[in-house]
């Protein structure tokens, strides 16, 4: 029997949500979904941008608490699918440095109809910020800073009403 | 008891180590280790109010018992995407 303690990049690139350090692979993100014969895939890809608050950027450093991040992406999966029953979500987040321009998140949501596939990938980038435990340290002209965003708290019912308001804006 | 507490982001650099074992005592709770924390890197206070934590990587309250051999994770604000 073949054991390996971590899956290769392409088994974690089949799967529905994963935190890797590999680069993200968007097409594969949309293949994990197995979209044949349906209507709408919308995809949501974030980007490390050049510059933030007024500073430039010069490179980010993602760090995540690996096990309970990827029960959070899991958690994001399941509370869409409560909301948008049709909707199958893929959500692959980087973690490590990455230079500007690379894609540090890549959402896939395909549905029969357009509508809940872009509510679908809003919504999970928002949980994202929300309630899984992930921290970018940004690296700027002149000094480094980890970014705080929010407090994390999945059953925080205020927060998760604001990520749906803002889905289905 | 002795329970493993994990450090991220900024906590992780304030006290130079991102994993470390402490004792705790006999019917402990989170909130006490994360005191204990506090005493011993007192930046720490300024997470008082944002700090989320984690026993045994699933997210838990301040208010939960830990027993010997958790795993204690303390997390500043997030900040993914």
């Amino acid at each position: 029997m073949l054991v390996r303690l971590k899956p290769d990049s392409t088994e974690i690139m089949q799967a529905l949500t994963a935190i890797t350090t590999a680069p993200l692979d968007h097409d594969a993100l949309v293949k994990a979904l197995d979209v044949s014969g349906i209507g709408a895939v919308a995809t949501f890809i974030g980007l490390v941008r050049d510059n933030n608050l007024g500073k430039r950027v010069l490179h980010l450093e993602y760090e995540a608490y690996e096990p309970l991040a990827l029960r959070g992406l899991d958690l994001i999966v399941t509370e869409a699918h409560e909301r948008w029953p049709s909707v199958r979500l893929a959500i692959h987040h980087r973690i490590g440095r990455m230079e500007i321009g690379e894609a540090s998140v890549a959402i896939a949501a395909a549905s029969p109809h357009r509508a809940d596939a872009f509510a679908a990938s809003r919504y999970a980038i928002e949980r994202i910020k929300q309630i899984v435990p992930i921290w970018k340290h940004e690296y700027f002209d002149g000094g480094d800073v980890w970014i705080e965003g929010a407090t994390a708290d999945p059953d925080n019912a205020e927060a998760r009403e604001k990520a749906l308001r803002i889905a289905c804006a | 008891m002795r329970v493993t507490v994990r450090l991220f982001a900024r906590l992780r650099d304030i006290a130079g180590s991102g994993e470390m074992m402490r004792e705790a005592p006999a019917g402990a709770n989170v909130g006490a280790v994360w005191s204990s924390l506090v005493s011993e890197f007192p930046e720490f206070s300024a997470y008082e109010k944002s700090i989320s934590c984690a026993v045994n990587a699933d997210y838990s309250r301040f208010s939960a018992a830990v027993a010997d051999g958790d795993e204690i994770a303390f997390l500043p604000p997030v900040s993914g995407g």
